[in-house]
Formats: structure tokens, C-alpha cells, sequence
């Protein structure tokens, strides 16, 4: 698609090389790819109650959860009308991978890979702790954004997604964010 | 090869938008935004449409007179209130002339009021919403349409009315008009803190026709000024009886000199039969108060009130340029426009030079008044703008075109054909002392070939011109919501940043709200059913409900739980008679559902609101009418 643009780009421009009266500027043009590179997270709305993605951003426990999110280029995906429910891990959680595991999935070629590892931690759908812990009572296995189920466990009151234990919950205007104390890694 | 010859196409006679820069012109590039807004009226659809300039790309059609099921207007339990008159309820009407709220004579972006023509009404729109927030019926009114023009700090709105008609009304014969109709001009009180408005004078005119107004401005403050046509006073055939006078009158009112009157007690009270109907944001709902009186001043009794100036051949428009000097008369039989001159009129007012009186109110003498005439200017001449530049613009509907002449030198500059036949002309600005002389957005009546036709049904078009330069130049052309009589225009930025974007949950006053899930319940009181229902992400709360009985009154309580920019649900279940509910973020509203049939009828969110959607749903079950099922509620089998 990209390079359409940019064919198409080229022809227009040699038209307005070729006329006396050039058409509408064709940088402009160009400049339309630029003017939401976020998608719908370059939103600005400062009175709203609060998306997933403006939480996040916000809490100094997940500084690295945001950081990736900005290297896989999903913020859109956590602004969108959802609801998701989001297994956010902490930046303790993060630290507990293998050393080096992180700052290679930020490269710029894992981009592809980051991005899946995410959105395993993302389920469409509305799910506080009481809600999961229906879902155990029910059997039923959580669905993820990937196309994977996860299981749902239960020790106590505690409940754990993937294996790891949800230590927290916040409530935002599209979705629930669930703190986990893990990333949830693919078996 | 494709460019070369693309090149020639350009060159042709005929040149497209690409070979000039017009198209550049009218570009709103994706998510970009218009400079202006443009309020556009609906004439016979009722209600309002709001417009971008230069796009023309239409952004909301807010519904005022008529109903309007795509937002649950007149239908909902809130709204219905809105449209109750003294005729009862009436779901149409007849929108004519926008007009914005001033201060200092500038356009301030607080609301946005028009006309009902045909039941009369003025309604008031709020800019922070875009929701109708108030309508007032006019008493003594019929043919509500010199209506509703905002003076120079919002302290008045005014109502002429079209058709004079007995006053107070009376079982009489037609023929007796003359001498016995009466024109009722209403001057309608706006309270500068919340826009409430108040009926606070009718002046009651001689039997003619009132077909538009102005407010003075600047040195004219504190004076309006209405057009007239019929001063035969002819009660039939008047395409012929009303086009006998040489000249009919602009009437001016002295409305400072009424609030005097109005102070010394000089009013006479009528008894009246109207409405006032005001929508509260706190509980989003509406009240409709019978109002029993109106206080009536009578200018042939109280001096200095109203003057006649003589104007030619029934005139139309009456605009008043932006120095507030002149006041510029479209006889709409005549080939020329008549500019008065204001300073003319008082001095002609101080020197009590009459050329006698109608009905005691005196008439002034045309060569005193006149300030200067655009001579054969066009045909038909309707209705004027300025750009603040000392030009004007002036419409004219028999020759289909608009004409940009000076103020002063009164010299015809230049003209730019319409398609086809335009009724009014808007300039953002263009009825204050602040122009925005940029655009012109003429309002057309006849469309014929102009569009992909639809039968014979077809849109009206609007067409913009840019008007920044020596010449008008054609943009752009649009359709339109029913017929636009008339718009008024301000720039964006006097909106964008008091534009509300959703209603805060704890400032919901309504009756039947509920503020979280665990509160939804459902109660019975007798036959009639409340369900007190949210709705959020995705889905109701309750979404299966027993125990309803066929004959049963179901009332739908649904408040929005959601506090986010955008996010509105809705609600709609088979066969209840009245349209789905549109609820708006923190937003209560109501309907009515008779169960009619015995079974298990779903329900469903109307409004592709999330990623699950499709899942908002839920089941009502109706049992015969004389079952004893007990009426439970649950989400999640909870």
C-alpha cells in the first residue's frame, strides 16, 4: 500500500513538473500519512475518565510495559473502544525475565514478536478478579487477543492468568487493567 | 503518456478544479479541521444542520421542531416535553433563520436560536452540546418568520409575525381583515447567565405582513428593524392584491424607548395560551410550563415607539451593515436596493417631517430617509451580507446571482451566477459588527440538473464562494437538509474549546438514574414496570428480566455508565411503538415499551458501541397478563 502511495506520489509529481498550473501540493498529500501516527492514540481528551494506554503511561511500575508497547507500535490497540482487559506486568515482573531478553525484544526486527507477546496479555472483554473468578467456578478458560485460551487458576482469593498472580486492579474507561506479577510467556 | 495528456484536459476551455486552485481551496485534508461552522437551517425538515466551511462536509443535523427518531428526539420520555405547544403536541415544523447570541455585537459562541415558522416558536440551541435546550411558543404569532434575530448583546431575541390574524383570536369573517388583524411583534428576554428565555413584550403592529428583521447596531443599538410587505392589508389572492403599493414599510422599532413604556407601567396584560419548554442538563429531561399572559404595548398610543420607512416593492431582507449606519431595504418586486440611512432617520425623526401616518404610527418621508440606492443592481433583490471590508453582497432570486456592491459609493463591483435561484446569503459574521469576510455561502432554491438525480424529489444546494479577493470566486457546492432558508456562521474556534464531551455520572439528576450495576432493579406499580437499566462495555445491566405481563406499561430507564469521549450505547426492542434510545455517556433516557404478545423478546444496543457489540443484548419475558411469574432481573444469572 505504502508503495502505491509513493508510485502514485511520483506520477503526481511529474504531472506538476510537466503543467504550468500545478494540482494541490502533493507533499501535502504525503504529509497525511504523518498527521495521526498513533492512530487513534494521537486523541487528545484530557477530560475523559481515563483509557488503559493514559494509565499505563502514568504508573511508574510500568514504565517498561509502556516502553515496549511503544516499540511494538500498538498504543492504538489499548485506546480503542475495547473493552479489554489487560494482564499488565510490572517492571519487577519484566526483570525477572533472562538478562538481555528485554533489550532484545526492543530491537526494532523483533517488533513482529514483541507485538504478539503483548496482545497474549490482552483478552477482549470486561474481567475485574470477581469476574475471573467466575470464570474458574464456570471452567471456562480466558480468550486472549492472539487466539490463544489461557488458564485461570484460583489459590484462595488469589487468581493467577498464564501462571501469573494478578496483585491488582484498575478500573479505565475502556477496560479493566489487571497488575500481574509475571509476563506471561507462550508454553 | 498519462501526464502529457492530462496536461491538455487542463489547458481546454473548460478548466476543472485541478487546473486552478480551487479544489485546493476547499481541501480539508483528513482529520483536519473546518475554520467555521456553519448553522444551516432546515426549513421543512424542522430542524438544524451544522456544516464545516470550506469543506461543506455536514457534521450534525440537531433536531429542534420536528422529531427525530435517529436520536430519540420527541420520542424518548425526556424530549417529548420539548415539542408540547398550546395545540398540544406537534412533531414538525417549519425552521427558517438562525441567528448566533452577541456581545458587544460580536459573535460570542454561546447559543444558536431559530424559528418555527408554522406553529410559532423560537428555539435555543446550545453551542457547548449541539442539544436544543429550550423553545418558547409565540402567542398573537402565526407564521412565526421575522423571527429570530439577536440584538447586539443578546438582550432580546425578536418574533415578527408573518400572517396578521384577529388578536386576541375571534370567530369573525375573513373579509373583515382590515383594520382588524393585528401583527404581533414578540420581543423575547434572554438571561445573559443561562440563555432562559422569557416572553417580556409583544408590540401589537397594524395588520400587515412581517417578513424579516435586524437589530441596529453600534449607533443603531437599541433599535430593530422589520420589513413588511401587504400594507394593502389584502386578505386573499395577494400575489396580486399585496404588490399594489409603490412602497411598503421597514418598520422601525425603538425597543429602549419600549422598555421605558414597559417600566411606567404603559403595558396592557392579554390574557395567552403558550408554552415554555426548557430541557435541564442536570437531569436531562424537559418541562413544558403553560404560560397564561403577555404583556402588550400598543404603538399607535405610545409615541416615539415605531416609525414607517417607506421602502420599495415589498421588501424582504432588511440588513443592517456593520457600522449599524445603514439599513438596506430588498424590495423583492424591485430591480433596486434602497440603503437607509440611519442618522437620516433620526434627524428626519427630531425634525417630525411625516408624510402622514398608518393606523397613528408616522410615516417618514422616503427622501429623508435614503442613504443611497444601488440602481438596477439585479432582479428580485432578497437579502444582504457585508465582509466588513465596506462591501456588500446581496442575493437576488428572479436574475439567480449574487452581486457584491459598495457601501457608500453604492457601485454594483461585482456578480457571480447562482445555481440556481438563491434565497439568502451568509457571511460568518455577516449579521454583526465583525464580519469574517472570507466566505459566502449562498442558499439556493431550485437544484434541477445540479446533482446525480434522485427523482423528483431533490436535495437543495448551498454554494460557497471565497470572496477574499476583488472578485467572488465559486468553490464549492453541497446539498442540503430540507430547504436552508438561511444560515449564520462563526469561526470554529469560538466553539471547539467549550465543546462538551460527555455528561459527568454524578452530575446526573435524573429521577431514574442509577449510578452503578448493582443498582439496577426493577420495580412494579401496578401495570406500569420501571427497569432501572446501565449499559457499559458491552453489555445491560439487567439483561434478562421475568415477570412482565402482557397490557403492562415498560418503562426503560438506561443510564450510560460510561465517562469516555464518544462512547454513547443504545437501546431498541422489538416492537415497541417509538424509536430507540441514543444515550449519550452519563446520560439517563426513557422509553415506553406495551408488550403486546406472550413470549421471549430480545433487546439490543443499537449502537456499534465496542469490539463486543454484537453481544449487547439481552431478553424480556412477557407472560400472559393475568400469570403470577414473580418479576426478577439478573446479569450473569445474578
Amino acid at each position: 500500500m505504502k508503495n502505491l502511495i509513493k508510485t502514485t506520489t511520483f506520477l503526481l509529481m511529474l504531472l506538476a513538473v510537466s503543467c504550468s498550473n500545478p494540482p494541490a501540493s502533493n507533499e501535502e498529500v504525503a504529509d497525511l500519512e504523518n498527521t495521526r501516527p498513533k492512530g487513534q492514540a494521537s486523541v487528545v481528551d484530557d477530560e475523559s475518565a481515563k483509557n488503559i494506554l493514559q494509565i499505563a503511561a502514568g504508573s511508574p511500575d510500568h514504565t517498561t510495559l509502556v516502553a515496549a508497547v511503544q516499540a511494538a507500535e500498538i498504543e492504538h490497540v489499548l485506546v480503542n473502544a475495547g473493552p479489554l482487559t489487560v494482564f499488565a506486568p510490572t517492571n519487577a515482573a519484566f526483570d525477572l525475565l533472562p538478562e538481555g531478553t528485554v533489550s532484545d525484544l526492543l530491537k526494532p526486527e523483533n517488533k513482529g514478536t514483541l507485538a504478539t507477546i503483548l496482545t497474549r496479555h490482552a483478552s477482549p472483554g470486561s474481567y475485574d478478579v470477581p469476574a475471573l473468578q467466575k470464570l474458574v467456578k464456570k471452567g471456562f478458560k480466558l480468550y486472549m487477543a492472539t487466539g490463544d485460551y489461557l488458564e485461570i487458576t484460583q489459590e484462595g482469593e488469589d487468581v493467577f492468568v498464564g501462571g501469573a498472580k494478578i496483585i491488582g486492579t484498575i478500573q479505565t474507561s475502556n477496560g479493566i487493567i489487571n497488575v500481574v506479577d509475571k509476563v506471561i510467556l507462550p508454553e | 503518456m498519462w501526464s502529457i495528456s492530462s496536461c491538455q484536459d487542463g489547458s481546454g476551455d473548460k478548466k476543472g478544479a485541478l487546473g486552478s486552485n480551487i479544489a485546493e481551496k476547499v481541501y480539508v485534508a483528513p482529520g483536519e479541521h473546518d475554520e467555521f461552522y456553519a448553522f444551516v437551517s432546515g426549513g421543512f425538515s424542522g430542524q438544524l444542520a451544522v456544516y464545516g466551511l470550506p469543506s461543506g462536509r455536514l457534521f450534525r443535523v440537531i433536531p429542534v421542531f420536528s422529531v427525530d427518531a435517529e436520536k430519540a428526539y420527541g420520542f424518548n420520555e425526556e424530549t417529548k416535553p420539548m415539542l408540547e405547544t398550546s395545540y398540544g403536541f406537534v412533531p414538525w415544523d417549519d425552521s427558517h433563520h438562525p441567528d448566533l447570541s452577541q456581545t458587544n455585537g460580536e459573535i460570542d459562541g454561546r447559543w444558536c436560536f431559530i424559528n418555527g415558522n408554522n406553529t410559532p416558536r423560537i428555539a435555543r440551541i446550545s453551542l457547548q452540546t449541539f442539544e436544543t435546550e429550550e423553545i418558547i411558543e409565540i402567542p398573537n404569532s402565526a407564521g412565526n418568520h421575522s423571527s429570530s434575530f439577536v440584538t447586539e448583546n443578546t438582550e432580546y431575541v425578536v418574533a415578527g409575525t408573518r400572517f396578521s390574524v384577529p388578536a386576541p383570536q375571534v370567530d369573525m369573517p375573513i373579509a373583515e381583515y382590515k383594520g382588524k388583524f393585528k401583527g404581533a411583534m414578540s420581543f423575547i428576554k434572554v438571561n445573559p447567565e443561562d440563555g432562559h428565555m422569557n416572553l417580556e413584550f409583544q408590540i401589537m403592529m397594524p395588520g400587515f405582513n412581517y417578513d424579516l428583521a435586524h437589530p441596529g447596531r453600534g449607533k443603531s443599538h437599541g433599535w430593530m428593524f422589520f420589513s413588511t410587505y401587504n400594507t394593502e392589508e389584502a386578505h386573499t389572492l395577494l400575489e396580486v392584491n399585496a404588490s399594489q403599493n409603490d412602497k411598503d414599510f421597514i418598520a422601525a422599532v425603538n425597543w429602549k424607548k419600549a422598555e421605558e413604556y414597559m417600566a411606567a407601567g404603559k403595558f396592557k396584560e392579554m390574557p395567552a395560551d403558550y408554552r415554555h419548554n426548557v430541557y435541564d442538563e442536570s437531569t436531562h429531561s424537559a418541562t413544558s410550563n403553560k404560560m397564561t399572559t403577555v404583556k402588550v404595548l400598543d404603538p399607535t398610543e405610545l409615541p416615539g415607539l415605531v416609525y414607517f420607512l417607506p421602502t420599495p416593492k415589498s421588501p424582504h431582507g432588511c440588513d443592517v451593515d456593520p457600522s449599524g449606519e445603514f439599513i438596506i431595504g430588498s424590495g423583492k418586486l424591485s430591480a433596486s436596493l434602497t440603503a437607509h440611512s440611519f442618522p437620516k432617520m433620526l434627524a428626519a425623526i427630531e425634525s417630525e417631517s411625516f408624510d402622514g401616518e398608518a393606523y397613528g404610527i408616522p410615516i417618514l418621508k422616503y427622501e429623508d430617509v435614503v442613504g443611497g440606492i444601488v440602481e438596477q443592481a439585479g432582479l428580485g433583490p432578497l437579502h444582504t451580507e457585508f465582509d466588513g471590508k465596506g462591501n456588500a453582497y446581496t442575493t437576488f432570486f428572479i436574475s439567480s446571482e449574487v452581486v457584491k456592491w459598495k457601501l457608500g459609493t453604492w457601485e454594483v463591483v461585482d456578480r457571480q451566477p447562482t445555481y440556481y435561484s438563491v434565497g439568502h446569503l451568509m457571511i460568518p459574521g455577516g449579521n454583526s459588527r465583525k464580519p469574517f469576510g472570507k466566505y459566502l455561502l449562498a442558499m439556493n432554491k431550485i437544484t434541477k440538473d445540479r446533482y446525480l438525480p434522485t427523482g423528483p424529489e431533490l436535495t437543495q444546494s448551498a454554494q460557497l464562494f471565497d470572496i477574499s479577493g476583488d472578485k467572488m470566486q465559486l468553490l464549492l457546492d453541497f446539498p442540503t437538509v430540507g430547504e436552508p432558508h438561511y444560515a449564520a456562521g462563526l469561526p470554529a474556534s469560538l466553539i471547539t474549546e467549550n465543546s462538551k464531551k460527555y455528561y459527568k455520572l454524578e452530575e446526573n439528576n435524573h429521577p431514574y438514574a442509577i449510578k452503578s450495576e448493582s443498582e439496577a432493579k426493577v420495580v412494579r406499580e401496578g401495570n406500569v414496570v420501571h427497569i432501572y437499566m446501565t449499559t457499559i462495555r458491552s453489555h445491560f445491566a439487567p439483561d434478562n428480566i421475568e415477570g412482565v405481563k402482557v397490557g403492562d406499561m415498560v418503562y426503560f430507564h438506561v443510564t450510560n455508565l460510561e465517562q469516555d469521549f464518544d462512547v454513547p450505547h443504545g437501546i431498541g426492542v422489538i416492537g415497541a411503538n417509538t424509536s430507540e434510545l441514543l444515550i449519550m455517556p452519563g446520560q439517563t433516557e426513557t422509553f415506553v415499551w406495551n408488550p403486546k404478545k406472550v413470549g421471549v423478546w430480545p433487546f439490543y444496543c443499537t449502537d456499534f458501541c465496542s469490539a463486543l457489540h454484537q453481544e449487547m443484548q439481552g431478553y424480556v419475558r412477557v407472560s400472559p397478563a393475568d400469570s403470577n411469574i414473580e418479576l426478577t432481573w439478573s446479569l450473569d444469572d445474578e
